[in-house]
C-alpha cells in the first residue's frame, strides 16, 4: 500500500505492470483532483521518467506521439496543419500549469467524456500503442475507449503512444469549444474535424468528432459520408443536418441540458465546416 | 513514519534540498510542511485555482498536483525565490502600486504565472497574452483588471516607477496609497488561517453528512482507534461543553456543532477526528461507524412548503423561519390607476463564495483561556459564539484572526472554530484544521436562492406610482444570515426610486439546503434583478430611455424612501446617471448599429441601478477604535476591523493620520486581536469604511485634542513627532512634550485616543416604516455585452461603473472593490450555481476566471454623508448588486429576449431565444 516506481526504462515499468496492478501516474493532472480529502495510497507507477516515451517522432507514414508528451509540448511542436485541432485542444486543456504537467495519453486513459483531446484524435484517425511484458498492440482510438472512465487497456498494459497516420491527401483541421467561461472551463460541447482536400478541389475524406454529447465522444461518419466528394467551400456547413448529430446521447447536467447539447453540437459542427471549407 | 521514505533531492530558489517524505505526497505539501515555504497557497488540491503555482524548472505548474518523486533533480521556484530576484522587483512593485493583490491569497500564483510569462518574453506584452499566462489562477477578490494592469506595466520596459508609499501630512485621505499591509501579500510573508499553526499542533478532521436529511447512529470506535495509531480522539455532541448550537442571531442558536442524531444538510458536521496528522489523513469516512438512514430531503421552498411537510425546526412548524413587511401608501389602489404596469417572476440559485482560501486555523488553551487563531471576518463575534459553545466567559476566548483569503460574507459563520477550541480545551495541544475544498463547499453558508415577484406601475409621465413585491428565500438548513436577508430586502426592493406606494413581503424559509448566509448583498442583489428589470419594461412600455426612466425616478435629497425616510444629504444616483448619460448613449447607438449588419453575434447595453443602506439594518452596530502614542514616539492604530483584503487597514490609518495631523507613515497597527482592539463590528454590511472609519477619525481627533491639550495650543496648531518628544507649532511659537516623562499604560501608550460610532437607525413598525440605516450608497452600471444568438454565449464586453460612495478614501482601493463586485456580478448573472453534491469544486462550480472580465471603468461621485468619515459611505457591496441587472438588459437589447432566471447559462438563453422566435413564427 503507497508503493512508489518511478523507473527510468519502459522494460522496468512493464515488468513492474506484469507483476501487478499499479496506478500509472504521469502529470498528476486527473490523479491528483480525483483523490481531494483522500488518503494517497495507491500503489504508483509513475512514468514522467521514461525519457524516450517523450516527444512526437515522425516516420514515413505516421507520427507517434509518446506516452508522457505533455499538452505544452504539442503546442511547441512544428506538425503539419492537420495537426491544427489538436493543438487548438491542448490550448484549452485547463490553464498553462495543466498543459505543463498533462499528457494527452493520460486525458484519453482518464477518459472523460469531456476530454479536450478525444475529438481532435479521432478526427486524426488516431490508434494506441499497448505494451506489455508480452508485446505490443495497437488498437484505434475508437475500440480503446469503451465507456465513461473505461478503457480498453489491460492492467498489465501500458499506453506507449498515439499513433497518427498520415493522410493521402493535403489535409486542414480544426477544434471548436463550448464552455460557459473563458479558461478552465469543461467543455458543454466541442468539436474537431480533419478536411483532406483532392487535386480536383472537393472533399478527399473528412472526418468529424464531437465530444461531451455522449459517454464517448463520436465520430460523426454518416455527415463524413455526405461531405466525400462535396467541393470545399463555406457551404460545406450545411451539409450538416439534424439527422447527423442523432448519433449522439447527450445527458442534462450542471453545465447545459440535453436539448441544448444536441442543437449546440450542430451548430458547431457547421460552423467548423464552414471555417475549414473558407480556409486557403 | 517518514523515515522509511528515501530522501528526494532538489532545488528550491536556488538552494539544495533533500526531503525524506512519501514521494507521493503533493509538491505543495512538502514545499509548506516539510520547507517552510508557506509562500505557495492551497486552494483546491485539484489543480482547478492555480493558487499553488510554483514554476519547475521555470515553467509554471501546480504544485498540488506534482509527485515529491517528480521534484528529484529539478529546479523549484516558489514566491519566496521571487520575492529575492531583483529581476522581478518591478514586477512586485506593479502589484503593489497598482491595487493588484486584494485578500493576496492568490496573489503568489499569479506573480509566479506572471514570472512564467515575462521569463519567455522580453519584448512586448499584450493584455492576450498576459490573460493566457494568468488564466489557469483564480482570484475571487480584485476582478482581474489590476492584476492585468500591473503584469503589463510591468512588462513594459522604461524606466522604473517610483514606489513611494508616502503622501503629504493632512492629505491622506483621497490618496491613492498602497495597501499598509501590501508588502507581506506579495512576497510570501502573509500568514493565513494554514499558515501560523505550531509544529506540535494535533489534526482535526471533520465527518460530515452524506446525506441532506437523515437520522444515524454512531457504532462502537474501538476499532478505529486500533486500527489507526495516532487517532487522539474522536469528538461527538456530547463533547461540546456548553451549548451545542450556534448563529448569528442571539435567540436562534439553531446550527449544531456537532450533529446528535439526524441532519439537516449535506456537508453536516457530525464527527471530529483528532489525532496526528497522518493518522487522521488515513481515515477515509467509510471506515468511521455511522449508520445512516437518509429520509426524503425538502430540496426546495416548494417542497418545505407542502401542505404535510415535515418540519425542519420544532419551533417552526410551517418551515418559515421569519418574514419581513414594508408597507407605504396603498399600492394596489396606485397599480389599479397606472398608465402602465409590468411584472414578473424571477429565479436565482444558490451561489457560492469560493474565497480562494479554505477555512483554517488552529486553537490553543492557555490555563482557563482559550485562544483561536483563524481566518474570519468578524473576531469579536468569534469569541462571543466560541464561549457560549465552549460554557466560557467571552474574555476567556481570545480571538487572533489571521490574514483572511477572502469572505464576502461567508467567513462570517463560525467553521473550524468551535471545533478546534473544543479539541484543544479537551486535549490540552494545540489542534489544527483546514476544510478540503469540496467540504469548505459543501458545508459552509451560500447566497439564497429566491423566487421573486413583482408589479411595478408608472405613469404616461414617467413617475412611478406603486409596486408590490413577493419574496422568498431558501435559507436552507440553519437560520444563520436568514432574518437580515427577509428584513434588509423589502426596504431595498423598491430599489432607488421614489415610490409614493409600496408593499413587500419577504420569507425566509428553511430547507434541506446548505445554509444561507451572507453574501455581499444580503438578498439585494437578487431583488435588483427584479425592480431594474421591471425599470426597463415600464420604459418600453412608455417609449423612455431606460437611463431617463430611471433619473426621472432615481431617489434624491429630501425623497422619502419606502421605509417613509426622509434622505436628508448624500443621495448621489441621479449623478451616477448623469455621469453616465454620454456613454450610455455612445455605447446603445454603436451596439445597435453593429447589430444592423450581424446576424449571428448581436451587441446589447443594458443598465442597473441600485441603492444600499449602510451597515446594519435598525440595529445598534458601533464600533471602537483606539489610538496609541508610545514613548518612542510610534503611534499604533488599535484596528478591531477585519481586513479581508478590501483595504480598511489602510484606510483606517489615512484617515486617523489625518484627523491627528500626522503622516500615516508614523503608524503601525494591530489587527483584530480581541486582546489588544477594541469591538470594531463585523466586517460585513459595506459598514467598515462609514463606521469604523468615523470611529478612526474620532480616535483620531481625540489623540489630538489630548495633544493640543498638553501643549496648550489652539486647534490650528502643527503636530511633529521627533522621537520620544512631540513638538506641537503654532505660528512662530514650538512647545516641546518629552513623551517619556508620560506614564503608559499597560500597552506601553503614554496618550490613547479613542473613537466609537454607532450609526444613528430607528425600529422600523409593523409596517416597516422607520430610519433603518443612517446612509446609503446609491450606483449605475452600464454593461456591454456580446451575445452569440446561435449558442447561446453572453461575453461582457465591457462595463462602465458610477458609483457614489460619498468620498474615496483611496481611489485605487474602492476601485478595487467595484471590480471585484463587478467580476462577482458577472457569475451571478453568467455561471454561478452551486448544486449540493454536484457542483463542490472550482472545476463544476464556475466562477468569472481572467478572461471573463472585460474592461472596466469606474467613476466615482462623491456626493458626502455628513456622517461619515470626510464623508465616506461603503462600497463593498454596492460594487455587485448592479451587474447582473445590467448584464440581463443588455442580454435583452441585444436578442430582445428576457431572461429570468439567473444564471443565464448559454442552455437558458439559447432556449429563451428560441421560444421567443416561435413565438413570433
Amino acid at each position: 500500500m503507497g508503493g512508489y516506481l518511478r523507473p527510468g526504462a519502459v522494460q522496468d515499468a512493464l515488468e513492474a505492470l506484469d507483476r501487478r496492478g499499479l496506478t500509472i501516474v504521469s502529470g498528476g493532472t486527473d490523479f491528483y483532483p480525483a483523490r481531494v480529502g483522500q488518503p494517497l495510497d495507491d500503489d504508483i507507477l509513475d512514468i514522467s521518467g521514461l525519457a524516450e516515451l517523450r516527444g512526437i517522432t515522425e516516420t514515413d507514414s505516421h507520427h507517434v506521439i509518446g506516452a508522457i508528451t505533455t499538452w505544452t509540448d504539442v503546442i511547441r511542436a512544428s506538425l503539419p496543419p492537420y495537426f491544427d485541432g489538436l493543438k487548438l485542444a491542448a490550448r484549452e486543456v485547463g490553464g498553462l500549469q495543466i498543459q505543463n504537467a498533462g499528457t494527452v495519453c493520460g486525458n484519453i486513459c482518464n477518459a472523460s467524456p469531456a476530454a479536450d483531446g478525444v475529438p481532435p484524435l479521432l478526427a486524426l484517425d488516431a490508434r494506441v500503442e499497448l505494451s506489455s511484458r508480452n508485446g505490443v498492440r495497437s488498437l484505434p482510438l475508437t475500440e480503446f475507449i469503451i465507456g465513461n472512465r473505461k478503457t480498453a487497456r489491460r492492467p498489465d498494459e501500458l499506453v506507449t503512444g498515439l499513433t497518427i497516420p498520415k493522410p493521402a491527401n493535403p489535409a486542414m483541421s480544426g477544434f471548436l469549444k463550448l464552455g460557459a467561461r473563458r479558461y478552465l472551463v469543461i467543455s458543454i460541447v466541442m468539436v474537431a474535424g480533419v478536411l483532406e482536400r483532392a487535386p480536383d478541389g472537393t472533399v478527399a475524406a473528412a472526418r468529424l468528432a464531437v465530444g461531451s454529447c455522449s459517454e464517448v465522444a463520436r465520430r460523426m461518419l454518416g455527415l463524413e459520408r455526405v461531405l466525400a466528394g462535396r467541393p470545399i467551400g463555406p457551404e460545406l456547413g450545411s451539409a450538416a443536418m439534424e439527422e447527423h448529430v442523432e448519433l449522439l446521447a447527450p445527458i442534462d447536467d450542471v453545465r447545459g441540458t440535453a436539448e441544448y447539447r444536441q442543437e449546440a453540437a450542430l451548430t458547431l459542427v457547421r460552423r467548423l465546416l464552414r471555417a475549414l471549407g473558407s480556409a486557403p | 513514519m517518514s523515515p522509511r521514505f528515501p530522501e528526494v533531492a532538489f532545488t528550491v530558489n536556488g538552494r539544495e534540498v533533500a526531503v525524506a517524505r512519501s514521494p507521493i505526497a503533493r509538491l505543495a505539501d512538502v514545499l509548506r510542511d516539510d520547507l517552510g515555504l508557506v509562500g505557495t497557497k492551497v486552494g483546491c488540491n485539484a489543480g482547478d485555482c492555480g493558487a499553488c503555482t510554483v514554476l519547475l524548472d521555470g515553467a509554471q505548474t501546480c504544485a498540488c498536483m506534482v509527485p515529491l518523486g517528480q521534484a528529484a533533480g529539478r529546479r523549484v521556484t516558489t514566491v519566496e525565490g521571487l520575492a529575492q530576484d531583483d529581476g522581478f522587483a518591478r514586477l512586485l512593485s506593479a502589484f503593489h502600486r497598482h491595487g493588484a493583490a486584494q485578500c493576496g491569497i492568490c496573489t503568489p500564483g499569479m506573480l509566479m504565472a506572471a514570472a512564467d510569462l515575462l521569463n519567455g518574453n522580453g519584448a512586448t506584452i499584450d493584455e492576450g497574452q498576459v490573460m493566457d499566462a494568468l488564466g489557469g489562477v483564480l482570484c475571487r477578490c480584485t476582478g482581474y483588471r489590476k492584476i492585468v494592469e500591473a503584469v503589463l506595466d510591468a512588462a513594459n520596459v522604461g524606466a522604473p516607477p517610483s514606489d513611494d508609499d508616502a503622501c503629504p501630512t493632512g492629505a491622506a485621505v483621497g490618496a491613492r496609497l498602497p495597501r499598509a499591509d501590501g508588502r507581506a501579500k506579495l512576497d510570501g510573508g502573509e500568514r493565513f488561517g494554514d499558515d501560523v499553526a505550531p509544529e506540535d499542533a494535533l489534526w482535526l478532521r471533520v465527518v460530515r453528512a452524506p446525506h441532506a436529511r437523515a437520522q444515524f447512529q454512531v457504532g462502537p470506535l474501538d476499532e478505529l482507534f486500533g486500527r489507526f495509531p495516532g487517532l487522539e480522539r474522536v469528538l461527538s455532541w456530547a463533547d461540546i461543553p456548553g451549548n451545542n448550537g450556534f448563529g448569528i442571531y442571539p435567540d436562534i442558536k439553531d446550527q449544531p456543532v456537532l450533529a446528535r442524531d439526524g441532519v439537516r444538510y449535506r456537508g453536516e458536521a457530525v464527527l471530529a477526528l483528532v489525532g496526528e496528522r497522518a493518522a487522521i489523513e488515513a481515515i477515509r469516512d467509510a471506515d468511521v461507524p455511522i449508520t445512516w438512514q437518509p429520509e426524503t430531503p425538502l430540496t426546495d421552498m416548494d417542497a418545505a412548503l407542502a401542505d404535510g411537510a415535515p418540519a425542519l425546526h420544532a419551533d417552526r412548524d410551517d418551515n418559515v423561519l421569519t418574514r419581513g413587511y414594508v408597507r407605504k401608501g396603498d399600492p394596489d389602489v396606485s397599480l389599479a390607476s397606472a398608465d402602465a404596469v409590468a411584472e414578473g417572476s424571477w429565479r436565482t440559485a444558490y451561489v457560492e463564495h469560493a474565497y480562494i482560501e479554505p477555512e483554517a486555523g488552529y486553537a490553543v488553551r492557555r490555563d482557563d483561556r482559550i485562544e483561536i487563531h483563524a481566518c474570519t471576518q468578524t473576531p469579536y463575534m468569534d469569541r462571543d459564539e466560541v464561549a457560549q459553545v465552549m460554557g466560557l466567559a467571552p474574555e476567556q476566548v481570545r480571538v487572533v484572526p489571521t490574514a483572511c483569503g477572502g469572505g464576502f460574507g461567508g467567513k462570517l459563520d463560525l467553521s473550524v472554530q468551535p471545533l478546534i477550541a473544543v479539541a484543544a480545551w479537551l486535549l490540552d495541544r494545540p489542534v489544527r484544521c483546514v476544510y478540503t475544498r469540496p467540504e469548505s463547499m459543501a458545508a459552509s453558508t451560500k447566497r439564497h436562492p429566491a423566487r421573486l415577484q413583482a408589479r411595478f406601475g408608472a405613469n404616461v409621465d414617467g413617475k412611478l406610482v406603486g409596486a408590490v413585491f413577493d419574496g422568498d428565500f431558501n435559507t436552507g438548513a440553519y437560520a444563520s444570515w436568514g432574518p437580515t436577508v427577509a428584513d434588509r430586502v423589502p426596504v431595498h426592493a423598491s430599489g432607488p426610486y421614489y415610490l409614493p406606494a409600496f408593499e413587500a413581503k419577504t420569507r425566509a424559509i428553511f430547507t434541506n439546503g446548505p445554509p444561507s448566509g451572507a453574501f455581499r448583498g444580503f438578498g439585494v442583489p437578487q431583488a435588483a434583478l427584479v425592480h431594474e428589470g421591471l425599470m426597463d419594461e415600464l420604459a418600453d412600455q412608455l417609449d423612455f430611455d431606460p437611463l431617463e426612466f430611471r433619473l426621472t425616478n432615481a431617489l434624491r435629497v429630501g425623497d422619502d424612501t419606502a421605509t417613509g425616510q426622509t434622505l436628508e444629504a448624500s443621495a448621489g444616483l441621479a449623478g451616477c446617471l448623469e455621469a453616465l448619460e454620454p456613454r450610455w448613449r455612445a455605447l446603445r447607438a454603436a451596439a445597435e448599429a453593429f447589430n444592423q449588419g450581424s446576424e449571428t453575434v448581436k451587441h446589447g447595453v443594458g443598465i442597473g441601478c441600485m441603492w444600499y443602506g449602510i451597515g446594519n439594518t435598525s440595529m445598534s452596530n458601533p464600533s471602537t477604535m483606539q489610538v496609541g502614542l508610545a514613548a518612542d514616539g510610534r503611534l499604533t492604530l488599535y484596528n478591531g476591523a477585519q481586513d479581508i483584503g478590501q483595504g480598511s487597514a489602510t484606510i483606517m490609518l489615512q484617515i486617523c493620520a489625518d484627523a491627528l495631523g500626522v503622516p500615516v507613515a508614523a503608524f503601525d497597527y494591530v489587527l483584530g486581536d480581541t486582546d489588544r482592539t477594541a469591538d470594531a463590528g463585523k466586517t460585513s454590511a459595506s459598514r467598515q469604511a462609514f463606521v469604523s472609519g468615523k470611529a478612526a477619525e474620532l480616535a483620531g481627533a481625540d489623540l489630538r485634542t489630548q495633544i493640543l491639550r498638553l501643549a496648550n495650543t489652539g486647534s490650528e496648531a502643527v503636530i511633529e513627532i521627533e522621537g520620544g518628544s512631540l513638538v506641537v507649532r503654532e505660528g512662530d511659537a514650538a512647545r516641546h512634550i518629552d513623551l517619556v516623562d508620560l506614564p503608559p499604560n499597560p500597552k506601553g501608550d503614554v496618550l490613547t485616543g479613542s473613537g466609537t460610532f454607532d450609526p444613528p437607525s430607528t425600529k422600523l413598525d409593523a409596517n416597516g416604516q422607520g430610519n433603518p440605516y443612517a446612509c446609503y450608497g446609491f450606483a449605475a452600471q452600464i454593461a456591454e455585452v456580446e451575445v452569440d444568438v446561435e449558442l447561446g454565449t453572453v461575453k461582457p464586453r465591457r462595463v462602465v461603473a458610477a458609483h457614489d460612495v460619498g468620498r474615496a478614501i483611496n481611489p485605487m482601493l474602492v476601485e478595487g472593490q467595484i471590480h471585484g463586485g463587478i467580476a462577482q456580478g458577472i457569475g451571478l448573472a453568467l455561471m454561478e450555481e452551486y448544486v449540493p453534491g454536484k457542483s463542490e469544486n472550482l472545476h463544476d462550480y464556475l466562477i468569472p476566471t481572467i478572461g471573463d472580465v472585460p474592461e472596466i471603468e469606474c467613476i466615482l461621485i462623491e456626493d458626502p454623508t455628513p456622517l461619515g468619515p470626510s464623508g465616506a459611505k461603503g462600497i463593498g457591496e454596492p460594487a455587485l448588486i448592479p451587474t447582473a441587472p445590467a448584464i440581463l438588459g443588455a442580454i435583452r437589447h441585444a436578442t430582445g429576449v428576457r431572461i429570468r432566471q439567473v444564471p443565464a447559462t448559454p442552455d437558458r438563453v439559447r432556449a429563451a431565444i428560441r421560444a421567443k422566435a416561435e413565438a413570433e413564427g
